[in-house]
């Protein structure tokens, strides 16, 4: 049999970066989510499109497109070595970027739905009370729409954490410096260290289904409202 | 004061809401059947749409030019809208609410006073509720209150004793004429019920599908009842 046991620096390091990611993430994604919640405009269905992509496209795929667009070589890649002299690619930075993208469509659809159920006479009224759009957006839409936005934060953060096929084309499996659980998992089934792996199985099955678990009850208490 | 619509054209469906009128009576009342027109031309005077052509001239401030391309933003143009559904900020309590334009307008004169608004419609006990626990009244009191707070140059309000039980209406009715008595503000009044008209207008304007088609002092204009037969008036 086998002994289980948790790679904490393992756990450590992927909390950290997902932590990150969603961070990151979170000002484009919920700009996004409002601008498709509230504006009209051309070229809106394929936005929409685009933004939902990473969902149904085979992570593996969107891996592939982030290493060749984030590259030495890539437009992406010089950018960041031009504008901050370091690569991303195989580093725990291309870890986040690969989180980011995979964890995008959750964020915005959840975001998108709860920025559409404020109701839009409450920010009208806000506006003839003298509120500027800063001020209509921080006190009526952002508060209304905060339990959609919390559960949408926590399911990007939980796919964030679950990541493997954009993950392991950009960012490789490099251990120390870009395993996060699901590659380590991986990486220990393939390797025969069953311990190993089952510890990591428990740790994001416990991490999983606390995200999932809040955001539901977040969604729920929302719409009871 | 007067509000000016001066060739005033917004389309809307079926037809297009088509005014050129001076109002500058203390409470105007704005009469008609469902679908008249009557909020949008409520909206329009909030700034919340846009004429397509024509001006809106509050007191001589130029509110909309659609040929200059002059669209005063909402929140600039001193305006307190009370909509039909009270519009209540859930998330607020109603002190919350009370304040939330207090002060932040573009007030071009002294505040109304908190404590007079909250005496004159009855609020002091209410203050520290979520509008969740309110009842149908009090909420048009708060959002009335709420208006009053931002310091407006006129009231705009969308049938505030709609969707309330005769009681109800009853009391909501006499704090609407303790604010006529109690400030000077001009008052833009939506309804299709001819008994509010004549319990508070001075004035009353009757539209059918986007036209004004009498008006006069409520008692002339509603002699007859029934608005679809008031055209008569326009002859008279």
């Amino acid at each position: 049999m086998f002994e289980l046991a948790v790679d904490l620096p393992v756990v450590w390091f992927t909390l950290r970066v997902a932590a990150l990611a969603v961070l990151l993430l979170a000002p484009f994604g919920l700009a996004l989510a409002l601008l498709l919640a509230r504006r009209r405009f051309p070229g809106k269905a394929l936005l929409e499109t685009l933004v939902s992509l990473p969902l149904v496209l085979p992570p593996v795929a969107t891996g592939l497109l982030l290493l060749k667009f984030l590259g030495r070589r890539g437009p992406g890649g010089r950018a960041a070595r031009s504008l901050f002299g370091v690569d991303v690619v195989f580093t725990w930075k291309a870890v986040v970027v690969a989180m980011m993208v995979m964890s995008l469509p959750l964020l915005v659809r959840t975001a998108r739905v709860a920025f559409e159920e404020v109701n839009p006479r409450l920010e009208a009224v806000a506006r003839t009370l003298g509120a500027s759009e800063v001020r209509v957006l921080s006190t009526v839409t952002l508060p209304l729409a905060s339990r959609g936005i919390a559960a949408g934060l926590l399911l990007a953060f939980a796919r964030s954490l679950g990541e493997f096929g954009a993950t392991i084309l950009v960012a490789g499996n490099i251990p120390g410096r870009t395993t996060t659980i699901a590659t380590a998992i991986y990486n220990d089934v393939q390797t025969g260290l069953d311990g190993s792996a089952y510890g990591l199985l428990a740790v994001s099955a416990a991490l999983a289904f606390g995200a999932i678990f809040l955001s539901e009850v977040w969604l729920k208490r929302r719409t009871n409202a | 004061m007067t509000l000016s619509l001066e060739g005033f054209r917004l389309p809307l469906t079926p037809f297009a809401l088509e005014l050129d009128v001076t109002l500058s009576a203390h409470v105007t009342a704005v009469f008609g059947p469902s679908g008249a027109g009557k909020t949008s031309l409520l909206e329009a005077v909030a700034g919340l749409r846009h004429p397509q052509r024509g001006r809106i001239v509050l007191s001589g401030r130029v509110l909309d030019d659609a040929a200059a391309g002059v669209r005063v933003p909402p929140r600039q143009r001193a305006v307190g809208y009370v909509t039909q559904d009270d519009s209540l900020f859930p998330h607020l309590s109603v002190a919350g609410n009370l304040r939330y334009g207090a002060g932040r307008g573009v007030a071009r004169k002294a505040p109304l006073g908190e404590d007079r608004i909250v005496d004159t419609l009855g609020l002091a006990s209410l203050l520290d509720r979520s509008p969740a626990t309110l009842s149908g009244g009090e909420r048009r009191r708060v959002a009335l209150g709420r208006a009053l707070l931002s310091t407006p140059e006129i009231l705009l309000l969308d049938e505030p004793l709609s969707g309330l039980d005769r009681p109800l209406k009853v009391r909501v009715l006499e704090h609407l004429l303790k604010i006529k008595a109690a400030f000077p503000l001009p008052i833009l009044y939506v309804t299709h019920e001819a008994a509010e008209v004549e319990a508070l207008a001075d004035e009353v304007v009757v539209l059918d599908a986007g036209h004004l088609v009498a008006r006069g002092a409520p008692a002339d204009v509603l002699r007859d009842g029934a608005p679809g037969r008031s055209d008569r008036h326009l002859a008279g």
